[in-house]
């Protein structure tokens, strides 16, 4: 493994010279209440090893049994995407060793997956409409988690020994894998993550996943090859594993595409190989060739009998679909009364859930997006976290922009209150008392304030009575600093022109 | 001098538990000693059990005296094949690489015994991981055959065939993957019955080959073992392959115990045809019995069985091959590392070189490569498709007789040693019985007299249609009938006194 | 004649995850090739359209309902295993990829 920069040819000329085709598997876990194959309960952050029982931790004599939600919930993820689903599905073994893998194959389906051959339709940041085709969704099950102890932190390498929790070791997990996706050109890095974003949310709609990705909910490998344009045999391909943010999966397939350009021109050739992805470095790793050891032994599970769903299953389970993420998306956008603009920019930072809650909870809609996309993604953006894992809630928002609404605090001092809510003090109301940071709303103070500032600017009052109104701004200026920004500005203003007016 | 009490059926041991004249302790107590005795000339267990089966004895003897309802086999002991989990034994599987290890489950069939309340007295000797014909694969030595401790018992549940043999127990559990069942009865004089596959729950079975493998019972009589297939039989949801509908009262066809235009069908491809003569002679002599009882003796054929012993060297070691990868090292059983500062790969590898036998390491590797990307579809692949071919034998074959018939093994009961170096030899024992186990069908081994060559049991197969079980109780509990008959007593009672410790 | 190549044992061997001597490699070599000739005879016998049969009774929809059931205590489940630390199962460091 080199840990040499890998050179990389610039994204434009790399688009010049090369086509992009990629292709995307995401993992969905779904939300169920216990495992794929077992009764232990499917739940994140437990003690390491106590959501285990003698079938996911792979004991001798221990037989698998199928979760019948399990199978809705990937029926459902299937009808969302299009797809046909299998009359006659069956389950296989994947078999290789590894300590995660607590009986050394994974149950996974191979040959007969549950849904196959399904289209959606994606909307890139630029506006752009991208079919992408499902190729297939399949279910299988998720490995245990491993902690490698000693050498530098955590990395794999050096590590002195690892330790194991299967407490995820069994969690359902649905496998969706697009077809080749042609034609992306400059905006295939976009085009990923806005895939993964529309999936995301499918998932989410159709309640049967989380769909958290920063508790690793959804999953996305990236596969990634370019060839000369015209050339009709497709580039070797390289993967690049675990990408788990919607911002890693552009960076991720920008990168991959920079680096094999850069190869290529140099008459080099790709190496078909999983890669890794370094958020903090920004570039991909090399991981392991594919070669012979790749023989999984695929055979049909013989502990598990086949899944036919019926007909009527299939149409009882597609009459409960929600709606479908584009047309939920036009049907928000005309509620709230978004320009095109304002929408997709809501769209591109993953805040129509939020914003649909805040306004659910009884904000107003242009109010509800001013908190989200501005604020609260800022300090998202600057702590390098998912919006979704800041500790703030829909209904905090909307005690925020009613307590600005209502003339009780302005902007500076809601910046104050979030910040409040964010470090855990508690409801916005709270926090604006125990900050004291109500704006003074007797007049008397404020006019009091005024005079005092006014008795320093004795023209002022003249230059507003001439009509140059803006010169109220010092005075404005003097008594909010005299009021340490406890002062409604607006209030103020009327109060200098009311005096002026005397 | 054994208490007598131990060389009864475990249906008439059942009555006198039953009636209040023997107690549960008194007759676990019988056989603790008959274990005592006769135990380590036999080597049937792996492990023993007195304290907590006169534990269970006594608690039965109180509650029946409370007047409290309890199941027929209750208070009855029995032992259990040490390839089913138990919480309070060892279970190993007859490998090394389980030593000492107590699962935190009992198996579905294991806790039935418990429920119903039987003593259990410990868990029986096998081939490792059920791997073998003969328990010479068991990495604790081989059982003897009780009625010649230089034979063998059979496998891979030898030590299953050869407690009941030699009377440490009335009844055991054993598990049938290509015979292990009805082979082993076959060659000790007892009765072994596979049930239709899905009958019997697998769940904490240590799995050899998933879609092979069935628990059933193993007993001296044919209306024992039906009492303990009811016991056992129904459906699990913790095994998914198990079956949902019940397949009626085994007991009850047992008892009926007629053949009276029954239609027999003579598998003309497994008609005793180059097998062991005395064994050939037996089976004509019970063929005719059946038929002056009023049997239609009828000939069916079955060509595809010429391959069943291919398919099944393919899907066994195919499927075990993957059943037994997650003997790893990491969360149970044996662990060895190598020399140095081994990573896990290597720590696997050398807990795999030494923890498996030879026999599993081959059919491990064998299994690997049918599943293998290059030779799949000409070995695995081929493998199931023979399958279908022996199920379509099957169908065809029951549609011109309720039951079919065979000699249940080619010979009596083989030296200890005689094979062990032949896998080829070793493997052809089971060519009547693996048809079975490939379709999913039901069979029994029943005892129809000795070999006059040697002296030795030797064993009929019967086989039904799946889900039929229960005619091969009412075909077996009538032959055993017939046999007595005209021998004179139970066959059993032909065996030697072993001689006591 | 077998294909079971020395070469090809320690292929299979590897992906089943087991040491093998030398001398293992030449014996089982042999052993399997016997076997493997032996049983090579079926792909004759499907010659044909024959459907695969995978399990012996034909059975479908098997399904528990998503409802949840005890697990074991975290001590049951390390139980029995070779050595264990911090609630979770040791093993010795693994480096073949990542
Ligand atoms: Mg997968
Ligand atoms: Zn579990």
């Amino acid at each position: 493994m080199s840990s040499a920069k890998a050179e990389l040819m610039k994204y434009e000329e790399a688009l010049e010279k090369f086509e992009v085709v990629i292709g995307l598997e995401v993992h969905i876990e779904l939300n169920t209440k216990t495992k794929m194959f077992c009764g232990c309960a499917n739940v994140f952050g437990d003690e390491p090893n106590t959501n285990v029982c003698p079938i996911c931790i792979g004991l001798p004599g221990s037989l698998p049994a199928v979760n019948r939600r399990a199978i809705e919930s990937s029926i459902s993820i299937g009808l969302a995407l299009g797809c046909q689903i299998a009359p006659n599905g069956r389950f296989s073994r994947k078999n290789y060793f590894y300590p995660d893998l607590a009986k050394n194959f994974q149950t996974s389906q191979y040959d007969e997956p549950i849904a196959f051959e399904g289209e959606i339709s994606v909307e890139v940041p630029s506006g752009k409409f991208f079919t992408v085709a499902i190729e297939r969704a399949h279910m299988e099950e998720d490995a245990g988690k491993l902690t490698h102890i000693g050498g530098n932190t955590g990395r794999i390498q050096g590590a002195e020994y690892s330790l194991v929790d299967y407490n995820r070791a069994g969690v359902p997990l649905v496998e969706i894998v697009t077809k080749p996706i042609y034609g992306g050109g400059a905006e295939a890095p976009e085009l990923a993550a806005a895939y993964v974003r529309l999936i995301r949310e499918m998932v989410k709609g159709l309640g049967v996943s989380d769909a958290r990705m920063e508790r690793g909910n959804v999953r996305c490998d990236a596969n990634v090859s370019i060839r000369p344009h015209g050339q009709e045999k497709l580039g070797t391909r390289t993967e690049t594993k675990n990408v788990n943010s919607l911002r890693s999966i552009e960076r991720a397939v920008r990168y991959e595409i920079q680096r094999q350009a850069a190869i290529l021109a140099k008459g080099g050739t790709i190496t078909q190989e999983t890669r890794h992805w370094h958020e903090d470095r920004g570039a991909t790793s090399s991981g392991r060739p594919k070669s012979d050891a790749d023989d999984y032994r695929y055979f049909p599970e013989p502990d598990l009998v086949p899944v036919q769903p019926s007909a009527e299953w299939v149409e009882e389970l597609r009459a409960k679909l929600p709606e479908q993420p584009a047309a939920r998306r036009k049907r928000l956008q005309l509620d709230w009364g978004f320009s095109d603009l304002e929408f997709r920019d809501v769209v591109n930072a993953g805040l129509m859930d939020p914003i649909e809650e805040t306004v659910a909870a009884g904000a107003k809609p242009q109010a509800a997006r001013k908190w989200w996309t501005g604020e609260i993604a800022r300090i998202a953006n600057a702590e390098d976290k998912e919006v979704s894992e800041l500790s703030i809630s829909a209904s905090d928002v909307v005690e925020l922009a009613n307590l600005v609404e209502s003339g009780k605090i302005n902007d500076r001092m809601a910046r104050e209150v979030l910040t409040g809510v964010l470090a855990g003090e508690g409801r916005p109301g709270q926090i604006v008392t125990d900050r004291g940071l109500e704006m003074v709303s007797d007049d008397g103070a404020l006019l009091a304030a005024i005079d005092a500032a006014l008795a320093k600017q004795p023209d002022v009052l003249e230059k507003i009575r001439e009509g140059k109104l803006q010169a109220a701004g010092a005075v404005i200026g003097a008594v909010m600093q005299a009021m340490k920004g406890t002062a409604d500005a607006a209030r103020v203003r009327e109060l200098i022109i009311q005096r002026a007016a005397e | 001098m054994a208490n007598e009490l131990i060389f009864k059926n475990a249906s008439e041991l059942a009555g006198l538990l039953k009636s209040g004249e023997v107690s549960s302790v008194e007759l676990t107590q019988a056989h603790i000693d008959r274990i005592e005795s006769v135990g380590e000339a036999v080597h049937s267990f792996l492990h023993t059990s007195p304290a907590s089966a006169l534990a269970t004895a006594r608690e039965i003897d109180q509650r029946r005296s409370s007047g409290e309802k309890l199941h027929d086999l209750a208070g009855l002991p029995i032992a259990v094949k040490d390839n089913l989990t138990t919480l309070d034994a060892p279970t190993t599987a007859g490998s090394k690489m389980l030593e000492g290890w107590i699962p935190p489950y009992d198996a579905t069939v294991v806790k039935r015994l418990r429920d119903a309340g039987m003593p259990i007295l410990g868990k029986t000797n096998l081939d490792e991981f059920a791997m073998g014909s003969s328990t010479e694969f068991s990495a604790y030595g081989p059982s003897k055959n009780p009625w010649d401790l230089t034979r063998i018992p059979g496998g891979s549940g030898g030590g299953s065939s050869s407690v009941v043999a030699s009377f440490q127990a009335p009844l055991a559990l054993g598990s049938d993957t290509g015979g292990s069942i009805r082979f082993p009865a076959s060659v000790t004089g007892t009765v072994g019955i596979k049930p239709t596959y899905g009958a019997v729950s697998r769940y904490g079975l240590i799995a050899l080959a998933s879609s092979l493998d069935q628990v059933g019972p193993v007993s001296r009589s044919v209306l024992d073992s039906a009492m303990l297939q009811d016991l056992i039989a129904g459906h699990d949801p913790h095994d998914s392959t198990s079956l949902p509908e019940s397949l009626g009262s085994m007991t009850e066809a047992a008892l009926k115990g007629s053949v009276k235009g029954m239609r027999i069908g003579v598998i003309r491809e497994l008609n005793g045809e180059g097998f062991q003569a005395g064994v050939k002679q037996r089976f004509n002599e019970s063929l005719e019995m059946l038929s002056k009882a009023g049997a239609e003796i009828v000939e069916v054929s079955c060509p595809s069985f010429e391959y069943s012993i291919a398919a099944y060297y393919l899907i066994l070691p195919a499927e075990a091959s993957s059943n037994l990868a997650k003997f790893d090292s990491v969360r149970f059983g044996l662990r060895v590392a190598p020399e140095g500062n081994p990573t896990i790969e290597r720590v696997m590898a050398a807990t795999r070189e030494a923890g498996f036998g030879p026999e599993v390491k081959r059919r491990i590797i064998l299994g690997t490569y049918a599943l293998s990307s290059g030779a799949f579809d000409n070995f695995y692949g081929a493998a199931q498709k023979v399958r279908t071919l022996i199920q379509r034998d099957f169908d065809a074959a029951f549609a011109k007789a309720d039951v079919l018939v065979s000699p249940c093994a080619p010979t009596t009961a083989f030296k200890l040693g005689e094979k062990i170096s032949d896998p080829l030899a070793m493997y052809l024992n089971d060519i009547a019985t693996i048809p079975a186990n490939l379709a999913g069908v039901p069979g029994i081994s029943v005892p129809i007299g000795l070999a006059p060559e040697d002296g030795l049991p030797v064993g009929i197969q019967f086989m039904a249609p799946a889900r039929a079980d229960a005619r091969l109780y009412q075909v077996g509990a009538a032959l055993e009938q017939l046999n007595e008959a005209a021998w004179g007593k139970r066959m059993m009672e032909f065996a030697p006194d072993l001689e006591a410790k | 004649m077998s294909e079971i190549t020395p070469d090809l044992v320690r292929h299979l061997a590897g992906l089943a995850r087991i040491l093998v001597t030398d001398e293992e490699v030449t014996q089982l070599a042999q052993e399997l090739g016997v076997i493997v000739d032996s049983v090579a005879t079926i792909s004759k016998a499907v010659e044909g359209d024959v459907p695969a049969t995978s399990h012996p009774i034909a059975m479908a929809n098997v399904m528990r309902d998503d409802v949840v059931e005890p697990s074991l205590t975290q001590e049951q489940a390390l139980s029995g295993a070779p050595d264990s630390d911090q609630g979770r199962f040791r093993v010795a460091a693994i480096l073949d990829e990542e």
